[in-house]
């Protein structure tokens, strides 16, 4: 067993902005917004690290596909305990199309080159909401895979995982090499401090591009057009029970 | 108040100002913007006004300066003294709008932000950067309502309070006019207004009667590297705050030393299913590098000891170290769950640290005298205590025992060199008592200064200073 966790980490608008939609209804606005690490992301990162501070594993390494700018996702995930970072050299045309598909394929060969044990995803993206690049890796790769864990404990060279599903919480023991993805309880991610952010300066960071991989990142989608959602109408307020019925049966709600 | 034709012709100019949806008329919103988080009765402008910009916020307080119309600023609403009544209607100017992160420079320290902008917007903005800003009153208060009543917190032992933290500001003055504090864009490393007087630390703490403020400059630090959290208990008040004096006198850079009273940690064991020793207690937090902690916690160790203190418990991971506070935590709703259906009111009086034991010792015989429920909690490293005063709100005769009993403790607090208001700032209840704290001459200075930038006061009447009403 190698001991290497592979983590993605993609780079998104931060939670926190007022998102915009394009004035040509393309897409958002992303120039000059802020951007950060996917919250789950994050998670997923925390998790990595500590396990290797249990000296369950050996070495993290953080991998993000997109621009230039993706290196400093991976910098904070170094900061935050990774060892190092490859980045997928995606951008243009090819970046704005690129979806789970793609980057699944990349992911996964990406496993084989680096012969992971564990890959360590966040359960999906805040911008797209896709919730399919870790079980898209993991079908590729023919591997067995956690979604949505909030717990997770390695025993021998099997996992424990709990899950978060509707119906509760589901206990699974899968084989390694596995995906897991990560949801909202499985940790609480630590700050980058000043310190670990002037060591992870030092920590290498590889670039490699899609076809180096044997990757094609043709998207086979198109968006045709992004749209704000309707807006809120303003409320009314009734007098009694009957004036609601009437009111419902005139907007054919009964 | 406004009314007719003076009301549409304001109105009109508001809202070509501020747009349409920028001028709010409705009961529920105007209450909204009338009341905090303290005990005072919501007093609600006549309208509440949401500009987006400095420009329209100067251009609004020309308006209203011609037409001597109240200003009333708005953050968050999260103060604790009565500070967002509306005493004579008028204008509420809500800055909420107003949200923007500006010009962070890490290797400097510093980041300007708008009053729109709160503590822990601001802290998950920065977590990149490995940097944060240490202040924390409890709530998520807007920065900027943090600057105007000059806000404290947990952390102040260590890390100062917003006195020490704001390097400049950008305020809006009675008449519409523009004053940066410490100069346009400045951010001078260490204290504000080197160069003439110190206008920043006028504006700090004002609470609105000096002028609207709309952008603070803060000074940054960074986040760290490790935290250990530990509890002591102790024989006495004394002892509990003997330790804290000698660990402070030892350089150990504490980052939070929280007291918590026997009658506060029994309601906590009972709330929390906990089991602290029922006796006087420290909560304790310790920053920094993982070697620098090991010596801070040995040292403060070893003073609890020498000071009779005991069950000495230290953790290291967040989750143990959560456990171990938990009792801090939770402290305002144990003190609620004493007695279900009551309110809760948090007094705040600050004493020099060498007379925190009589002090606290003489305020528990006056609530047991009185029949009040008040457990106390304190942030001991800068001899800052609260009692959480439990008080049926439909019991007038509790509530004007509850009220008597403030005032005896401010005078105490007074008698013994300390201040009226440890971190929640005047506001409205406590104008008599500055008038105490200062003495006539202070208080003639402050009202000087009043006159000289608000001379038809207009902002925010009513609070901080009383005026001889005609």
């Amino acid at each position: 067993m190698s001991g290497r966790v592979l983590v993605g980490v993609k780079r998104v608008i931060d939670y926190a902005v007022k998102i915009r939609v394009k004035p040509d209804n393309t897409g958002v606005v992303t120039d000059g917004v802020k951007h950060s690490m996917n919250p789950f992301c994050e998670i997923a990162v925390e998790e990595a690290v500590k396990l290797k501070e249990k000296k369950l594993i050996k070495e993290v390494v953080a991998v993000s596909c997109g621009p230039q700018q993706s290196q400093e996702t991976i910098r904070t995930a170094l900061a935050m305990g990774a060892d190092r970072g490859i980045h997928v050299d995606v951008s243009g045309k090819d970046y704005e199309n690129l979806g789970p598909l793609q980057v699944s394929k990349i992911l996964a060969a990406l496993a084989k080159q680096e012969d992971a044990q564990l890959i360590l995803l966040g359960k999906q993206a805040i911008d797209d909401d896709c919730n399919q690049t870790g079980q898209m890796t993991a079908a590729l790769l023919d591997w067995p895979q956690g979604t949505f864990a909030s717990e997770v404990s390695l025993e021998g060279d099997k996992i424990n995982l709990v899950r978060e599903i509707d119906g509760g919480l589901e206990h699974i023991k899968i084989n390694t090499p596995a995906v897991i993805t990560a949801d909202l309880r499985l940790n609480t991610p630590r700050y980058a401090t000043l310190p670990n952010i002037m060591k992870a300066k030092k920590k290498k960071i590889v670039t490699v591009k899609p076809a180096d991989l044997g990757v094609d990142v043709t998207s086979r989608l198109e968006v045709l057009k992004v749209e704000e959602p309707p807006q809120r109408q303003a409320g009314m307020k009734v007098e009694t029970v009957e004036d609601l019925v009437v009111k419902l049966k005139e907007a054919g709600r009964v | 108040m406004i009314h007719g034709h003076m009301a549409r012709c304001v109105l009109s100019a508001f809202r070509s100002i501020c747009g349409e949806d920028g001028v709010s008329l409705g009961e529920a919103v105007r209450e909204q913007h009338g009341k905090d988080e303290s005990v005072h009765r919501c007093r609600p402008p006549d309208v509440v006004v949401f500009p987006r910009c400095v420009e329209e916020v100067s251009a609004l307080a020309k308006v209203c300066h011609k037409h001597r119309l109240p200003i009333i600023p708005f953050g968050t609403g999260t103060g604790l003294e009565g500070g967002v009544g509306a005493m004579k209607g008028g204008v509420c100017f809500s800055l909420r709008n107003m949200e923007q992160v500006l010009d962070l420079h890490p290797e400097d320290f510093d980041v300007t932000v708008e009053p729109g902008v709160t503590r822990k917007t601001l802290n998950a903005y920065l977590r990149d950067t490995g940097l944060w800003f240490p202040v924390d009153p409890g709530a998520d208060a807007s920065l900027c309502g943090m600057a105007a009543t000059s806000a404290s917190g947990t952390n102040a032992v260590r890390y100062g309070t917003m006195r020490e933290n704001v390097i400049n500001l950008e305020v809006v003055l009675a008449d519409g006019s523009v004053v940066h504090t410490a100069g346009k864009g400045r951010r001078p490393r260490y204290s504000p207004g080197k160069s003439g007087y110190n206008l920043t630390n006028l504006f700090v703490g004002s609470e609105g009667t000096l002028g609207i403020i709309t952008k603070t400059t803060l000074r940054l630090y960074g986040i760290p590297e490790a935290m250990v959290s530990a509890v002591c208990s102790f024989p006495s008040v004394q002892a509990a705050v003997d330790s804290t004096v000698q660990t402070l006198q030892a350089g150990v850079p504490i980052a939070r030393i929280e007291f918590l009273d026997d009658v506060m940690i029994d309601a906590c064991n009972r709330f929390s299913s906990l089991s602290y020793p029922v006796t006087p207690t420290l909560f304790l937090e310790f920053h920094g590098s993982e070697q620098s902690l090991e010596e801070q916690v040995k040292t403060a160790e070893d003073i609890t000891q020498s000071n009779g203190g005991s069950d000495f418990q230290w953790a290291r991971d967040t989750e143990t170290r959560n456990r171990l506070w938990k009792a801090r935590h939770d402290a305002w709703y144990a003190a609620l769950a004493l007695r279900p259906g009551c309110k809760a009111y948090s007094t705040d009086v600050c004493v020099p640290l060498s007379r925190l034991p009589q002090i606290i010792v003489e305020t528990k015989e006056d609530l047991i005298e009185n029949r009040l429920t008040g457990p106390i909690a304190g942030h001991v490293g800068d001899g800052n205590f609260h009692c959480l005063m439990v008080v049926d709100p439909n019991d007038p005769e509790e509530m004007h025992r509850v009220h008597l009993f403030t005032e005896r403790l401010a005078r105490r607090a007074l008698a013994m060199d300390g201040t009226c208001t440890g971190e929640h700032g005047v506001g409205l209840g406590k104008r008599a008592l500055l008038c105490e704290e200062m003495g006539p001459v202070g208080i003639q200075v402050m009202q000087s200064l009043k006159d000289a930038l608000d001379p038809n006061n207009l902002m925010n009447p009513g609070k901080i200073l009383q005026r001889e009403e005609p």
